[in-house]
């Protein structure tokens, strides 16, 4: 990055106009959409809902959620307990609202991570060419051959499921997305202009792709990143319901299913309680996603 | 046809090499010993060498690769760490009933689909569009193994029409223990393909040669499924192969929510055995399948548009 601050061949006016051909839609007018839409503000406000009870966890659960007792076993909901309790007479809401976390931290994480890495690769692949772009290429169809459930539950039955491990099977299942997306799009920038003059006159390669490429490309991975905010929460949510994301006794909304679904007959409340927050999330962010995109990406808006 | 068959074919080799390689990879960069991993830390070292020996483990990495490949060529996926049997064996009791999920699954959805994404697209912005609109955006937020849960806890469990697991014996006996499993895939499927129906419709409906068959005096349903739905269809057949791979996935956690036998499930519970040679066998299987299905939907494309053999 410095050399790219210290770099002074290029007047910086030449710069200016190349990036003014091309002007990523403003931060306003995204909000504006935003606030456009009721139904985008509803998906809004849960999401707010959602990160808040994230953020508080701890303080906003009325009972440690790991807390057992065999006096409190299959109870529905009531006063005391809202959301009832479950075979180990754990405090489903508790687990709920601990739960949370974990969807918050995969739902954001994966992405972000699978955004760097699919930029990194596709820019590498549409901007050198040659081998590597086919060996990229290659590797990156194979990969998007595969639903991302599928190469994540494949990855995971290998590596096992700890914290990290999670992180990194939902980001490669993602990876390969980004990646083409980020590729076309460098081959489409590099033939404008303002990269062929850039070229021309010597401009070094790290600087043309940090300063020319990158921010060019990065309304595509955007939308990118936001629409799969939802996947990412529902893939954890599948990882952990089938036992290879986060470990019982920890909480997540996918293992909360999972076990209510050992304890069928003692209480549904745990499975209608997760699976309804799964839903309300995964549904939300997907609005929101579509907003995004038709700000962002009016091209591809439906 | 028969050169773009084979073309397709040759294609797909390299690909099926690279798939096998990376799950061998894969499955050796695993930290641990796989043969203290099954036998545990107590184990005997005559113990240790014995089970190396009968899961081929003792030879050079190399020797490995080429036993795995050389294997799959076969249909040999190795043995289970846990019993020994063998792989092929379990995965071809297994298969048959994946296989039947996703294709009542998929033959379901379609049926559904398709006719309310036409609904959609022909009361355009009306009650009937809005309503399938909300369908979709449900169909795709609900994991399907909630709604499986759901279906599970109401049909079968509090009113009884539906049996609560197993795969049944004998034709109406399985047909009967496979819809609510089904159901569950087929719902998400029909929000998808309700919405590329619409979508690819409203897209061919603005034709000029839609207009023509209007203006020529044709009757509205004639347009609409024979002119329209018909030239609709072609990217209805990517989403075909795509939602049919995404139901094979789906099938895994349904298989667990159902207590159905099946594919899913057997890789399911090796994870949980720790069995890495049913794990290797169950992932070679799905890969393969996600060729052969990709494969399948290119070969269909032919089928259903000539134009693309000339390319």
């Amino acid at each position: 990055m410095m050399s790219m601050l210290t770099d002074t061949r290029l007047p910086s006016t030449t710069i200016d106009t190349a990036q003014s051909v091309a002007p990523a839609p403003g931060l306003s007018d995204l909000l504006k959409n935003l606030f456009l839409r009721p139904s985008t503000m509803f998906a809004l406000a849960i999401v707010v809902v959602f990160v808040i009870v994230a953020i508080l966890a701890p303080w906003l659960a009325p009972y440690d959620p790991l807390s057992q007792s065999v006096l409190k076993i299959n109870k529905p909901p009531s006063w005391e307990n809202w959301l009832g309790t479950d075979q180990f007479g754990r405090d489903v809401l508790s687990r709920m609202i601990h739960g949370s976390r974990n969807s918050l931290l995969f739902g954001l994480i994966s992405p972000v991570l699978a955004a760097m890495f699919g930029t990194i690769l596709g820019v590498t692949a549409g901007y050198f060419g040659g081998v590597l772009d086919r060996v990229i290429s290659r590797v990156v169809d194979l990969l998007l051959a595969f639903p991302e459930l599928l190469l994540a539950i494949m990855i995971a039955a290998v590596l096992g499921g700890a914290f990290w491990n999670i992180v990194a099977v939902i980001t490669v299942a993602f990876v390969p997305g980004f990646a083409r997306v980020a590729r076309a799009s460098t081959l489409a920038v590099k033939q404008e202009p303002f990269v062929e003059a850039a070229i021309a006159v010597g401009v070094r390669t790290p600087v043309i792709i940090f300063r020319h490429i990158i921010p060019n490309i990065s309304a595509p991975i955007v939308v990118l990143m936001t629409l799969w905010v939802a996947s990412a929460i529902r893939l954890e949510a599948s990882l952990s319901f089938l036992g290879i994301g986060t470990r019982p006794p920890n909480p997540s909304w996918g293992n909360i299913i999972r076990s209510g679904l050992d304890n069928l007959f003692g209480s549904p409340w745990p499975i209608i309680a997760a699976g309804f927050a799964i839903t309300c999330v995964v549904l939300s962010f997907n609005l929101m996603g579509d907003a995004v995109r038709d700000v962002l990406d009016p091209d591809n808006a439906k | 046809m028969g050169k773009y068959l084979a073309v397709r074919l040759a294609d797909s080799i390299p690909t099926v090499w690279l798939v096998l390689t990376l799950v061998f990879i894969a499955m050796r960069i695993l930290p641990g010993d796989p043969a203290i991993a099954a036998l545990g830390d107590m184990a005997l070292p005559e113990q240790l060498a014995e089970f190396r020996e009968k899961m081929g483990l003792n030879v050079s990495l190399w020797q490995q690769y080429l036993n795995f490949l050389g294997g799959v060529l076969v249909f040999d996926f190795g043995k289970s760490y846990m019993n020994g049997a063998a792989v092929v064996d379990l995965i071809a009791r297994n298969l048959p009933y994946t296989i039947e999920l996703t294709l009542v699954a998929t033959l379901m959805g379609f049926t559904a689909g398709v006719p309310l994404g036409v609904l959609a697209a022909t009361k355009r912005d009306r009650l009937p569009d809005t309503g399938v609109r909300v369908f979709s955006l449900i169909g795709y937020a609900i994991p399907d193994f909630y709604l499986g849960a759901l279906l599970l806890i109401v049909f079968a469990l509090n009113l009884g029409w539906f049996p609560i697991n197993g795969a049944g014996e004998g034709f109406v006996d399985r047909m009967y223990h496979i819809f609510l499993p089904a159901l569950t895939l087929a719902f998400v499927k029909a929000a998808f393909i309700g919405r590329l129906t619409r979508t690819s419709l409203l897209e061919v409906l603005g034709k000029d040669y839609i207009r023509t068959a209007r203006a020529k005096g044709a009757r509205e349903p004639r347009v609409i499924y024979r002119h329209g739905l018909r030239n609709a269809l072609l990217p209805l057949s990517t989403g075909m192969g795509l939602s049919l791979l995404a139901t094979l996935s789906g099938s895994v956690a349904i298989e667990l929510v159902f207590n159905r036998p099946g594919i899913g499930r057997l890789l399911i519970s090796a994870i949980t055995e720790r069995d890495y040679g049913v794990i290797q066998g169950g992932v070679v299987v799905f890969a393969l399948l996600v060729v052969a299905i990709n494969l399948l939907m290119d070969l269909l494309y032919i089928v259903i548009d000539p134009r693309i053999r000339v390319q």
